[in-house]
């Protein structure tokens, strides 16, 4: 578990980071390094040089912002996991953030992270999807925010292009329901299937590892918005979706499993 | 739980006593192999084989030894000349017994993912391990052998030079004519068909060994994280023609191995070869994902085990034919597992007929070996689960029906059909505490409940009622087996001249915590604190004799050899001191570490002034050699037979599938307790080992014969956060087999645990009509199980 020989280069600065990856055709920023680094020991990942952002303090805060709270790309899920301001104002990231992994992990990962990466099996993903949040993105030529629903564009694929560095997430209060169903054989694995429905106003329904990417459970969310009953509106859950097979599940029983957590989350969240 | 430190005393057994191995464990004080600093040393690394099998048509190493940093590159063919013989197996299982010779690189032909193509030496880890990268290798591909069936049907041989697949056929049939008449008569029978998957042995320490050429005179030293230095010395000596009195093996700490380094391994035999040719330290550490490929895996059989019964439901015969996996070769004692079980499939029941045969295949995957249990796991699984599909028969419960069968107490000795005789048991007794501490009724009203509701949590419970023989192992029985070697242990006991005592023991602790239990086996004896004793181990230089530690042996062997050489340094110590006071022998009493004269308490002398007269050797009494010491080997004149009841109690959740273990109880007879918190800690991670067969690990294989679950991501080992707290229990039934009435422990709660947890699953979706799930029962196979009874 070595993996191939690498630079290694620690940014002083948002912007030093941004020049350094401006210069490089395949630099790599690391925070907590526990998406990249197993993929670099694999050798299924092997950038030339790696940026450090991890200490950056700029990049470490979350704040209510009024309507929204606004978390620094660079916050540990630790952090979100036992934040005042996310427990009231976004309970469900803050519970997502505590499921995530284990502790350890949850103590070096970041959600900026953890979003920039893209992992359809990761918890937080799928989280910032069903929250409608913002992400912030700043490159040598400014700053732009894109929509969740625009931002996870393949496997481990972003809307991130090379110089750019995601530095905020905005995520919309919650006024409604929620919950979050991860299905999973041992607490530190990924999800098998998770689920996490947002109500505000409209319901929202997100889905961890049906696909590539994190993935709006649509067709349930389009019954359940018009007046379906819950148990109509989990049937549709995989509704246009492949889901993967793998150790651990067929495509089959993920759409078996989908249906049955959006319905034990939509029951969660209208309880 | 309570802990206290007890330092010494006439009562020292039986105490719960902190391991005093753990101290610099914790503190990062103790070393493993590889923390050792040798300067100088080369780094190895090996190419493994990326196909399951196939001819190997060309290995271009050029472009990886003109890499900066490379040493040197060899293949087989490099090597060819510096074995004196093949990879060792050392368990001959028949005389007929097919043994395809191998080496540690692959000549000519790669047999499983992971098998040695070529290895390289650098001044760098990292440097050897890109080398691997730039060594081209040409295959052949061939169709891989993965099924053990089809490996039998012999339509795809893989060893050609022994031309079919079938290793070995093994028979234990006393009588054929008795098995078939009670088949013939019986009114109920049961035909099961069970498969032990694959498991990846997953020790904290991955597998290392570090090779140091003494600076003159030819010696080497062999550090190895290995259970069996004993052992790996002699086998080293023959496989790479060093003679054994240049090899001194050492393991340092050892962080575990639960069998997978009861072994010798082609990287330990190649750093050996190596610095023998390069005239430097050389030194390798496997890697994790080296671990799921080139350590040994566990398990892999298909088991058919048919029982007969009168109309009572009293076992009449068990009837049991195995395919067992050998993997692409064999190891060191791989054709033996199967054999440490074969005398154990009738359990805890008192069956007169008895019929045993294994067929032992090749395929293209890792070769398997011990894993903690090792033959005795499986044997337990299918009489166990057998045992609860004739109660479902019978139409009893499966109390009921183990109660009927029972060997009856006053049977012990025991004479069993297969040829063994059970040292002593009370399992009724047992049995009933564990049913009362678990609480049987308010469980299956419980479960009755859940069912008559329509509760998609339903309620299941498990048992698991568990024999097995360790001690390993009287040599003439083992003579009987095949196995070559013996099966006793050595010890000495010396009190040095300051009164400090050294017990040097032929066992070789990986976690076990023998610093400690040895320690308070002597100072039971001596009545010593035990501050005074220093257990020195797993060093050949120090510990010459020995057959290591391995199938729950130490305690039972190891234990009694130390427990046997302080008595007789005691007697001597009591001759010196009837000496000294000018008294007969017989007129002294010993306690506290203090002779005095029966009737006469002032006439004192102490064991620290024998041991100085010892050492002095002033004033001995004529004849009597100098120095205070007794070195014993000592051979069990039988195996040890622990027991115990083990009940699991599952949630099945129907929609999902998934299986939630929510109490696990354990009421375990392992004989005379030495230290309970050394106990529990071996049933806890016992249990916790078995669960993980039952319910997460599976050795995966894809149809090319690619191990698809070989990272810690994809190969579920469960963590504390998957298990309940373990309730556990104990009675007590002394062995009469060695004189501490001890059985040993660390395996029983791996050998129990998985068929309570199996029966429980099914005992909560029997109702539905389903008998049997795979292992491990995963939540995608438990639904789909749940989706087809109820479709019926």
């Amino acid at each position: 578990m070595f993996p191939s020989t690498f630079d290694y280069v620690r940014a002083g600065s948002v912007a030093e980071a941004i020049s350094i990856l401006d210069g490089s055709d395949d630099a790599k920023l690391i925070a907590g390094g526990h998406s990249l680094l197993p993929l670099m020991k694999l050798r299924l990942a092997a950038p030339s040089t790696l940026v450090d952002i991890g200490r950056l303090s700029e990049l470490n805060y979350i704040e209510d912002r009024g309507d929204h709270v606004a978390i620094g790309a660079l916050t540990r899920h630790r952090d979100l996991e036992t934040s005042a301001v996310l427990k009231h104002s976004v309970p469900i990231l803050s519970h997502v953030a505590g499921e995530v992994g284990d502790p350890a992990v949850r103590h070096r990962g970041t959600i900026g992270g953890s979003i920039a990466h893209g992992d359809g099996a990761s918890d937080l993903p799928a989280a910032v999807l069903a929250l409608d949040a913002t992400m912030v993105v700043r490159s040598a030529s400014g700053e732009r925010t894109v929509p969740a629903a625009n931002f996870f564009k393949g496997f481990l694929e972003t809307d991130l292009g090379q110089g750019e560095v995601l530095t905020e997430i905005r995520v919309p209060k919650v006024s409604g329901g929620w919950a979050y169903k991860k299905f999973n054989r041992r607490a530190q694995d990924w999800a098998i299937v998770g689920v996490a429905v947002v109500r505000n106003g409209s319901t929202r329904i997100s889905l961890v590892n049906m696909g590539s990417t994190p993935l709006r459970a649509s067709a349930s969310e389009n019954a359940i918005n018009q007046g379906a009953s819950i148990e109509e509106a989990a049937n549709l859950a995989s509704e246009g979706i492949d889901p993967p097979s793998d150790l651990n599940a067929s495509a089959e029983y993920r759409r078996h499993l989908a249906s049955v957590l959006v319905r034990r989350a939509l029951q969660e969240a209208s309880a | 739980m309570t802990t206290t430190e007890t330092t010494s005393g006439s009562k020292v057994l039986g105490q719960r006593v902190l391991r005093r191995e753990d101290p610099k464990l914790l503190t990062g004080e103790a070393k493993f192999s590889d923390d050792l600093d040798i300067p100088g040393a080369l780094h190895m690394a090996v190419l493994r084989s990326t196909v399951a099998h196939a001819r190997i048509t060309s290995i271009d190493t050029s472009a990886a030894k003109s890499r900066p940093g490379v040493v040197a590159v060899y293949t087989y063919d490099d090597l060819k000349d510096d074995w004196a013989g093949p990879m060792p197996c050392a368990w001959p299982v028949t005389a007929d017994m097919k043994n395809p010779a191998h080496f540690p690189l692959a000549n000519g032909k790669v047999n499983y993912v992971g098998d040695g193509v070529a290895v390289v030496l650098a001044h760098s880890k990292t440097a050897a391990v890109d080398a691997l990268e730039a060594i081209e290798v040409g295959y052949e591909e061939l169709d891989p052998v993965l099924d053990l069936e089809e490996s039998l049907a012999d339509s795809n041989v893989i060893h050609s030079e022994i031309g079919t697949n079938l290793s070995y056929t093994w028979e234990l049939i006393p009588n054929k004519e008795a098995v078939d008449d009670a088949f013939a008569k019986a009114a109920y029978t049961v035909s099961e068909r069970y498969i032990q998957q694959r498991l990846v042995p997953s020790a904290m320490e991955p597998r290392a060994v570090v090779v140091v050429p003494a600076p003159f005179g030819g010696d080497y030293t062999v550090y190895s994280a290995t259970q069996v230095p004993h052992i790996l010395k002699v086998m080293l000596a023959l496989t790479v023609g060093v003679s054994e009195t240049k090899l001194r093996v050492v393991a340092p700490s050892v962080g575990g191995g639960f069998g997978s380094k009861l072994n010798v391994y082609a990287e330990e035999v190649l750093a050996l070869a190596l610095a023998r040719k390069l005239r430097r330290p050389v030194r390798w550490t496997e890697e994790r994902s080296e671990n799921a490929v080139a350590t040994i895996h566990g398990r892999g059989q298909i088991q058919n085990i048919e029982l007969a019964a009168d109309a009572d439901g009293k076992v009449t015969a068990v009837r049991v034919n195995l395919v067992a996996d050998m993997g692409a070769y064999l190891q060191l004692v791989t054709p033996g597992i199967p054999l440490l079980g074969a005398f154990l499939y009738h359990g805890v029941y008192d069956i007169p007929n008895y019929s045993f045969t294994c067929r032992s295949v090749f395929t293209n995957k890792t070769p398997t070996d011990a894993y903690r249990g090792a033959g005795r796991p499986e044997a337990t699984y299918a009489i166990e689960r057998a045992m609860d599909a004739l109660a479902r028969k019978v139409g009893v419960s499966a109390v009921e029906i183990r109660k009927r069968n029972f060997i009856p107490t006053e049977k012990f000795p025991y004479n069993s059909a297969a040829g063994l005789v059970f040292d002593s048991g009370d399992y009724l007794t047992n049995f009933n505490k564990a049913l009362d501490m678990m609480g049987m009724d308010e469980l299956l009203a419980e479960k009755k409940l859940r069912i008559d509701a329509g509760s998609r949590k339903l309620l299941g419970i498990g048992i698991s009622f568990f024999v097995e023989m360790c001690g390993l192992a009287p040599s003439r029985v083992l003579a009987s087996l095949n196995y070559g070697a013996g099966g006793w242990e050595a010890a000495t006991v010396r009190i040095l001249p300051t009164s400090k005592i050294q017990v040097v023991t032929g066992t070789a602790p990986h976690g076990q915590g023998h610093e400690t239990a040895w320690s308070m086996i002597v100072a039971e004896k001596l009545g010593v604190p035990l501050a005074d004793i220093e257990v020195l181990h797993s060093d050949t230089a120090i510990a010459p004799y020995g057959m290591d530690t391995y199938g729950s042996r130490s305690l039972a062997v190891g234990g009694s050899a130390i427990h046997i050489a302080t008595e007789r340094v005691l007697d001597k110590a009591k001759a010196i001191a009837a000496h000294q006071l000018e008294v007969a022998e017989e007129d002294l009493d010993y306690a506290e570490g203090v002779f005095t004269v029966k009737g006469s308490p002032d006439r004192a002398f102490p064991l620290a002034a024998a041991a100085l007269e010892a050492f002095t050797a002033h004033n001995l009494p004529d004849g009597m050699e100098p120095n205070l010491e007794a070195s014993v080997s000592w051979d069990p004149p039988n195996f040890t037979f622990p027991y115990g009841s083990h009940i699991a109690v599952v949630e099945v959740d129907t929609e999902t599938g998934k299986v939630d273990l929510v109490r696990y109880q354990a009421v375990d007879d392992c004989g005379n307790r030495v230290n309970p918190l050394i106990i529990e800690g071996q049933v806890h991670g016992g249990i916790a080992q078995g669960v993980a067969q039952a319910l997460f690990e599976e050795a995966s294989y894809d149809s090319a014969g690619n191990l698809i679950s070989a990272t810690l991501a994809d190969y579920l080992v469960p963590s504390a956060a998957e298990l309940p707290s373990f309730e556990l229990g104990e009675t007590v039934t002394p062995s009469p087999t060695n004189p501490l009435g001890v059985k040993g422990i660390g395996e029983a709660g791996t050998i129990a645990s998985t068929p309570a947890v199996m029966n429980a699953i099914v005992d909560a979706l029997s109702h539905l009509g389903i008998e049997n799930i795979e292992m491990p029962a995963s939540p995608e196979r438990v639904w789909r199980a749940i989706s087809a009874a109820t479709r019926k």
